[in-house]
This record gives structure tokens, sequence and C-alpha cells, in this order.
């Protein structure tokens, strides 16, 4: 089977899990006290936030690698990742706004969190626009790697700033382990729901990989 | 002395260099002539230390410092004077600074720059821009000199003092690359010839007796084919 | 390490001679620095907003701004007659180069906000006599954070089509972490708190300097290999 096949199949079975956590999220979890049904849209909005975020580590960590080996499938992989990071990334700045309105009363807040994922944004858009503009495979590899090391170095700049600039955002809840405030159940959905964008990330990560050596190969062939 | 053994280099599917290997000794001057895009710039590059290269080595005697380097574009800047610029990049090849200001006045002195030494660069004539490189090149003394078309936008008569100069280079005892794909140009100045091709030395043999009008035959049968 | 900075200082003085004997690149940016903190005074209702509540913003937001503008040509100088190869096959580190860049575009900068810090005192009677120390200070570990990325980037935009476009979009992301500290701190410093209350935001900004250069000279030499 085909890189891309596969990506393709994994991304198949990222969607129907998805559904699936979703059903559970809908019919089997509680509805959120104050929040009401709006809680639900978390189990979107949480995980892709956090893929968001580990993909652009993850863009750093390919670069670094790949300027010591200068190996063309890590930059290959950096930039997979980076356009999955950016849809990500987009499915929270959507899914975000949504919530706020219902539950803040207006879409947009200037959130410290959103705010920080918006920043992620404009960093992926960035770096996937430089490599639109270097015209050299090597050079535009290199300078990737550059920015996708700079972006990693950044992300907790980001995060220390977003504390420091306290806000209306819900503090975060999940990763508090001296005292887990989610129930079992949502909790449970939660880590499924997570579990299911790992999987997304991959396959969409494999079928972008495979597009682009395909479209390498077309370059130079 | 300076060696080149097995250099590969590609951007892309495009062969620079593929399997160069040569070794010079002072007194030697190779001309390399070959059409554009046959990678004889990516092998000055590689040899002045300016591309590494993806597969094999190269070894210059004494290292960059030992390198003189003239391509097509001066590397100079326009707005400040000849004198600056030299002083500059003597500065730049630890020249010491005693002897930087007679070692810049001797180079401007040999170039027929000394009444222009203080006009900016930018007001000197293509040909005068180019002595103002040459001088720039020589300033550190360098034992290797590496040219990258250097008769590039020289006139007649410009060309035909610098042709003198190298031959006065290259008989001290240096070692002189130069590239051009300007077929027979330089020929009489070369102690070894070579005929680069999509990354590959075709031939490269010592001149021996060929006159430039040899060459060029030789040239037309090796790399376009007849 | 001696010869790095020796290196590096023989560059930004080449910089800055070249700067400061073209002059139009300092006075577009000093001139740009006046013109946004009047485009500040007008883009506000003065009925609804006092200037001294948006002083610490227009403080910032104009100094970005006009580090933006500045960064953008640092190695453009280098472009002329390819001077910037001239600089990688001359025997300095490419930290050396990195450094005269950083410290070129620093006083650049530098001077820049000399002239904008006044103007803004002037335009919007902020005081500051109380505070000039530590608003200095946090002038400059805001400016060199800044500096350190942008002259990171605009070495790997120089040969890129619409520099002048991406350098903005590249460099804003990084920029707004410092710049949030640098309000921050302004804000407090102007309405007399003490620094305590912003302890926070100086060591984030201080982190961001020392991470940031770090690896800004790590990174360098990537930018200009060919």
């Amino acid at each position: 089977m085909t890189l891309a096949r596969k990506g393709h199949w994994t991304t198949v079975v990222g969607l129907v899990l998805l559904g699936g956590v979703y059903v559970r999220a809908v019919v089997f979890t509680p509805v959120e006290r104050l929040q009401g049904p709006a809680q639900k849209i978390f189990y979107l909005h949480v995980p892709a936030a956090v893929w968001t975020e580990l993909a652009m580590v993850l863009v750093g960590v390919a670069s670094v690698v790949f300027l010591f080996l200068k190996d063309p499938r890590l930059d290959r992989f950096a930039e997979a990742s980076a356009e999955v990071g950016t849809v990500f990334a987009a499915i929270v700045l959507t899914t975000g706004p949504i919530w706020g309105k219902t539950v803040w009363g207006t879409w947009w807040a200037w959130d410290a969190r959103l705010t920080s994922t918006l920043f992620l944004f404009f960093l992926y858009i960035g770096y996937l626009l430089l490599r639109g503009a270097v015209g050299d495979a090597g050079a535009r590899a290199r300078y990737a790697a550059v920015l996708g090391i700079c972006g990693m170095a950044l992300v907790p700049f980001i995060h220390l700033s977003v504390y420091l600039f306290r806000t209306l955002h819900p503090q975060p809840i999940i990763l508090k382990p001296s005292a887990p405030s989610l129930p079992p159940s949502m909790l449970v959905t939660w880590l499924l729901s997570f579990a299911v964008f790992t999987v997304l990330y991959v396959g969409f990560v494999m079928q972008r990989y495979a597009l682009g050596r395909a479209r390498e190969e077309g370059d130079d062939g | 002395m300076l060696r080149a053994e097995g250099l590969r280099h590609a951007f892309g599917r495009v062969r620079a260099l593929d399997d160069i290997s040569f070794l010079l000794t002072p007194g030697q001057t190779l001309a390399i002539f070959g059409p554009n895009g046959a990678g004889k710039t990516t092998l000055l590059k590689v040899l002045a230390g300016l591309i590494r290269p993806q597969g094999g080595t190269t070894h210059v005697e004494g290292g960059r410092r030992a390198v003189g380097w003239i391509g097509d574009h001066a590397q100079l800047y326009g707005h400040l004077t000849v004198r600056e610029n030299l002083l500059f990049w003597a500065a730049l090849y630890d020249v010491p600074a005693p002897l930087r200001r007679a070692r810049v006045d001797e180079g401007l002195r040999r170039q027929g720059l000394a009444d222009r030494a203080d006009e900016p660069v930018r007001a000197l004539s293509r040909g005068l821009v180019q002595r103002a490189a040459i001088a720039r090149a020589l300033l550190h003394e360098p034992r290797v000199l590496l040219l990258d078309e250097p008769f590039t936008g020289l006139d007649l008569a410009a060309a035909g003092e610098f042709r003198r100069l190298l031959a006065q280079l290259a008989g001290a005892g240096r070692i002189v690359v130069l590239a051009t794909h300007n077929v027979g140009e330089g020929v009489e100045l070369a102690t070894d010839i070579a005929f680069q091709q999509r990354g590959r030395f075709v031939s490269l043999a010592p001149r021996g007796a060929r006159t430039a009008g040899a060459v060029v035959e030789e040239y037309r049968r090796a790399v376009a084919g007849g | 390490m001696g010869e790095t900075l020796r290196h590096a200082w023989t560059l930004a003085r080449k910089d800055l001679v070249l700067e400061f004997r073209t002059r139009t690149a300092i006075l577009s940016a000093v001139v740009f620095t006046a013109l946004v903190l009047m485009v500040f005074n007008f883009g506000r209702d003065p009925t609804a907003v006092a200037a001294i509540d948006l002083a610490p913003s227009i403080l910032w937001v104009t100094f970005t701004f006009a580090a933006m503008l500045a960064l953008n040509r640092a190695f453009q100088l280098e472009l002329e007659n390819q001077a910037l190869e001239g600089l990688l096959v001359a025997p300095i580190s490419r930290t050396s180069i990195y450094w005269g860049k950083l410290a070129a575009n620093l006083v650049f900068v530098a001077v820049v906000e000399a002239v904008g810090l006044p103007l803004f005192v002037l335009f919007f009677n902020v005081p500051v006599a109380q505070v000039l120390g530590p608003l200095v200070g946090v002038i400059a570990l805001a400016t060199v954070g800044f500096v350190a990325v942008g002259t990171l980037f605009s070495a790997m935009l120089v040969r890129t089509r619409f520099a002048e476009l991406m350098l903005p979009v590249l460099l804003l992301p990084f920029l707004i972490p410092p710049l949030m500290g640098a309000v921050q701190v302004t804000a407090r410093l102007l309405a007399a708190r003490p620094l305590s209350e912003v302890a926070g935001w100086l060591r984030l900004l201080a982190a961001y300097d020392v991470v940031f250069l770090t690896l800004a000279t790590l990174l360098f030499p990537h930018t200009v290999e060919q």
C-alpha cells in the first residue's frame, strides 16, 4: 500500500472514531452545569489546540535534526506537519469563538489562549509563505528549518506572556495533577478525543508527506 | 598546493560537480572551459569554501586565508572610496594594522589607481572597478587565485592589461584557477586545460604546445560534439 | 573569540560608515518614526482617550515598526557587487558576520529610538524625567531581542521575492511577546509603580534576549550557506 493510501485510511479511521467520540460526548457524558451543551465543543477544541502546538514543536524538532543530517525527508515532514498544524489552528480558531459566543456572550474576547493559537496560526502562515517564496529547494529547506526552530523556541514565550497577561479564559483544568477537577467521565471522553486527534494528525501528515514527495518528483523528473 | 578529490555536488537533480579530481602545485595555472551551467562557478565556490560539497574533499594549503577570489562582481561597496574598501577587506584578511595602509597604497599604485583612491567606487568605470577588485583580491598576497569569468565587462585594452598581470602573478609561484565560458580566452596563460560539461571534466591535460585555436577546435569536438 | 569580535567590529563600523554616508535610510527611519507618532495622535478620539493612557502602546508600536523598517536594509548593503560572497570567502567566522550586522542594526535602531523618545515625550506630554534610566533600560532590553531575531530573518529573506513584505509577516509574531512585556513595564514606569510588579515581564524580556541571541548565532550560518 502506498503512503498516500495508508494516510487516507488512517484519516478515515480517525474521522469515524471522532464520530464515535461525539456520540459518547453527547449521549453518555454529563452536561456541564454552568456552560451547558456548548461545553461539548471542547472535545474538538482542546485536542485540536494541543495538536496545533505539538505540530509546531515537531516542526522544530524535525528542523533541528534536518540541519544536522540534511535529509530531505525531515524537511518534507516539517512541511507536512506545518500544514496540518495550520488546519488544526483553524479548527481551534473557529470552535473557540462559537463557544465564546455562547458562554461569554462575545465572539472574540482577545482571550489569551485563543490569541496564542492565533499567534501560532500566523507563525504557520509565515512558515508556509516563506517556503513559497524561496525558489531553490536547498535554500528553501534550510530557511524553513531556521524559521521552524525559532518558532518552536517561541512557543514557551507565547505561553509565558499569555500567563502573565491574565484574561477571561477558563484556567486550564485538564492537566492539573494535584486536584483533577474534571469529572472522570468527561476526562475519559476528553482523552479519547485527544487520541482520535492524534490519529487524525498522523493520517493528515502521511497524506501531505506523500503529496510533497510526489510534487518533488514531478518537479525534477 | 591545491587538491580536489572526487568532488560531487548537485542542485536538485542538476549535477554541478560530478567526480572532479585534480592536483595543482605552485606555478600551475588551470584554465577551465565549459558552457554556461557546466558547474564551473560551483567548482570555484567549492574551492573557495563558499559551498560545502555534497561529496569529496578539497585541500588548499594555507586554508581560506591563502585564497584570493575574483568573480564577475567586484565585491566592493559603491558608497565607500576605493581606499576605504581596500582597508576594510585588508582588516578582514588580518593584514596587520601597521602594514595595512602601506599594503593598500602599494596595491593601488600597482593597479594604477593611486590618483583615484579617494573616489567612491560607484563613480569609477567598469574597467577601473575591475582593477580595484584585483587589488582587493591581492591585498593579503594569496597563494591561490580563483578567477570566475574575470574578463567579463573589460574592454580590449583592459583585458590585455589584465592578461599581462595574470601572467606575472602566475609566474610568481602562485596557483591560478581560471574559469570561463569563452573558450580560448587566457589559453596562453594556462599550464593546464580542462573542459567541463554537466559537472564532469571531459578532459584535463597539460596545455603543451597547443595554441588557442587548437584548443577551441578540440573543445568543439569534445564538448559540443562536432 | 577575540578575533570574532574584532571582525564583527570591522564589519559593523563599515556598515555604519556606509549608513551615515548615504543617510537616506536613517533619515527615512527617523521621519517615519515621527510620522507614526503623529498618526497615533490623530488616530484617537481626544475626548474619549487621554494620550497618556495610550502612551506605552504608542511608544512600542512605533518602535516596533521603526525597527522592522530598519532591519530590511541590513543585508541589502551586502548585495551590492555581491559583497556578501566576498565576506563568506574571507577567513572570518560566520558568527562574526552575524554579530557585526547585529551591532550595526542595534546602533541604527538606537539612533532612531533616541530621536523617537524625545518626540514621544514632547507630543504626548509624558512625564519621563523620574524614570528615564529604567525606561532606557527596558527599551534596550526589548530592542536587543527585536534586533537579534530581525537580523537573522533579514539575512534569510534578502534574496527572496517580496523581502520587504515577508519580513514583517515573519517577524511580528516573534515581536509580540517582547512587545507585550515592554508595554507592561513601560506602563508601570510611567504610572510610577514599583518595578517589582512586573518582575515576571522583566524576566521574560531577559530570557527572550538570551534565547534568541544564542539561537540566532547558532542558526545564522545556515542562512548564508550555499
